[in-house]
């Protein structure tokens, strides 16, 4: 399998704050990859740096063989990586049908994909004329994923999808994750083990801005000692 | 397959539904307190205090929805919007003017028509101040998105250039000139018995026609989506595979064009001088404040605000002999009972 993120030693400032010190990390095509670690690991920066939202200072991030250091946000976009960023970001006086529409970059993808969004997310259908401000913390979670479905996505970026969430509703999320990863390679920053393990197939773990372990999620719930090192509890 | 639950319906709190309302009935109350103290005739209310305040009202919304969309949309205060509105007017009066046959030192090109003239006065400013609006954008402001002190210093000293830059063109220079109204407006309306000039007329008219495309464009377009979605977190938009940079040189030229508009036509009303850029952006500043920053229905709300406050307090000072600096206050009192009532202004909503 080719992998269709690759990033290498990549270095992040933020301000004058050094961040990111040395990340590597590849994405198997159609895989669910996890980059665990403590708070502050550096791994919302990991995500925000392939986005160019803080674009890393040194490393080289390519993505279906492109090389996107010096590319802008929106173009980066354009190639087709969706982002669910940390805490969602919705907008709040937009409507569920308003932020889909937003998310079409050609003229019907809503009609194309709108399929796949709602077998994925079907609540979001009776939510359509309610504002982002709105909708419950999971909703927004759901509408957030969705809006990154609707242009033709292969690399989807999520931030913390179960942050604040119910049990239930996590157990929700996870499904959801899990049949989209069958249309789109997924990465995921998770706190949340349970989730994360319970879901993905490989792990980079991340400590104060370095890789310091990757492999396979089976691999990773064998070894209960690199867990509490890096995570503080199993 | 099971079916869909109907969306719940989220019932607010009484208290919550009324908050909307206390703005508009302060000021109600504090308007009639004034025309207690100081009685006015049906007709005089509505052609002496209510028209007149609707058309500072007009030439306010026009200098304020700009300001307002450009700080909501890309965090940039731009002390030089002003002077976008005088450009406008500067632009209007010369075209009325050098382009009048009569006029000894008139352009190649005249045009005998004064109405005709007056409208490409219109067209004109607004293209010039839109265009050069987006020059400032792409030049001078981009590179200091990330710096916003940087950004107040440069567009303050905008002003000064701007300034000097009129006082420097001979054919303009430092002299207040007189106003030119095009001949169609240049009678008075009889209004239930009195005289309504018609050319104020025409501005309600025309920044209202503004106010309501500009908010339908707002609701209904895909721009308008865009510019919402962007003034609550432009990074997101981007981060959805939208040049959120041109929408933004894109606003900032269509909020400079409409202060030219706004100088345009009030050029034929209060007349040019290179003062009247700082002289409307105050009040484009308070109405921006008053509305919540960032607002477009804010600065509407706004502009009503500030014109009728006008109209009313000078109404008040002719009539009980209070000194006139009261009227010159009104419109700083407004705001003190706005942002006492509602911190963040009328429409903000954090």
């Amino acid at each position: 399998m080719t992998p269709i993120l690759e990033v290498e030693q990549l270095q992040t400032f933020i301000g004058q704050y050094h961040i990111l010190h040395d990340v590597s990390l590849q994405a198997e095509q159609g895989s669910i990859t996890a980059i665990l670690g403590r708070n502050g690991a550096g791994k919302t920066t990991t995500l925000k740096s392939i986005m160019g939202l803080t674009p890393p200072q040194a490393g080289s991030i390519r993505f279906a063989g492109q090389r996107l250091n010096s590319l802008r946000t929106f173009s980066i976009a354009q190639l087709g990586i969706g982002y669910v960023p940390e805490h969602r970001a919705i907008f709040r006086d937009l409507t569920v049908t308003e932020h889909l529409i937003l998310a079409e970059r050609k003229r019907g993808d809503l009609r194309r994909r709108g399929d796949l969004i709602f077998s994925l997310f079907p609540d979001l259908q009776r939510l359509e004329r309610l504002l982002g401000s709105q909708l419950s913390g999971g909703q927004q979670q759901m509408l957030a994923i969705a809006r990154a479905l609707v242009p033709e996505t292969q690399l989807l970026l999520i931030d913390e999808p179960s942050e604040g969430l119910a049990p239930v509703i996590i157990e929700q999320m996870m499904r959801a994750i899990t049949a989209l990863s069958e249309h789109t390679t997924v990465v995921l920053v998770e706190q949340n083990f349970r989730m994360a393990s319970a879901i993905s197939q490989a792990y980079y773990m991340l400590d104060d801005g370095r890789t310091v372990d990757h492999g396979t999620m089976t691999a990773l719930r064998g070894n209960p000692q690199l867990i509490q090192r890096y995570l503080g509890a199993a | 397959m099971a079916v869909a639950a109907p969306p719940t319906i989220q019932t607010k709190p009484l208290r919550e539904r009324l908050a909307p309302l206390v703005i508009p009935t302060v000021f109600v109350l504090i308007f009639a307190t004034v025309l207690m103290v100081a009685p006015a005739s049906w007709p005089k209310l509505i052609t002496g205090i209510l028209l007149p305040g609707l058309t500072l009202a007009a030439i306010y919304f026009m200098i304020s929805a700009g300001l307002s969309l450009i700080f909501g949309l890309m965090d940039v205060l731009n002390f030089a919007h002003g002077s976008l509105f005088m450009l406008g007017g500067y632009c209007a009066w010369t075209c009325n003017v050098w382009l009048d046959p009569n006029y000894a030192g008139h352009w190649p090109i005249t045009i005998a028509s004064g109405n005709l003239r007056f409208i490409i006065g219109l067209i004109v400013g607004t293209l010039v101040g839109a265009a050069v609006g987006s020059l400032i954008e792409i030049s001078l402001i981009r590179p200091l998105y990330k710096r916003p002190i940087y950004q107040v210093l440069l567009t303050l000293g905008l002003v000064f250039v701007f300034d000097a830059l009129v006082r420097t063109i001979p054919a303009w220079g430092s002299l207040s000139r007189a106003p030119i109204k095009p001949p169609m407006l240049t009678e008075s309306l009889s209004l239930l018995g009195r005289r309504f000039p018609s050319y104020s007329l025409f501005l309600i008219c025309l920044s209202v026609s503004l106010a309501v495309l500009i908010a339908l464009v707002l609701r209904r377009s895909r721009i308008g989506l865009t510019i919402r979605a962007g003034v609550q977190d432009s990074a997101m938009v981007e981060a959805m595979g939208i040049n959120v940079r041109r929408v933004f040189t894109g606003v900032f030229g269509f909020g400079s064009g409409l202060a030219a508009l706004g100088g345009a036509v009030a050029a034929s009303f209060i007349g040019v001088y290179p003062e009247m850029g700082l002289e409307y952006q105050l009040f484009a500043f308070i109405v921006v404040v008053i509305g919540g920053l960032g607002s477009y229905s804010g600065a509407a709300a706004g502009a009503l605000l500030i014109g009728l406050a006008r109209t009313f307090s000078d109404h008040l000072v002719l009539e009980t002999g209070l000194p006139t600096a009261i009227a010159s206050a009104s419109t700083v009192l407004v705001m003190a009972v706005v942002l006492l009532l509602k911190p963040g202004g009328i429409f903000n909503k954090n």
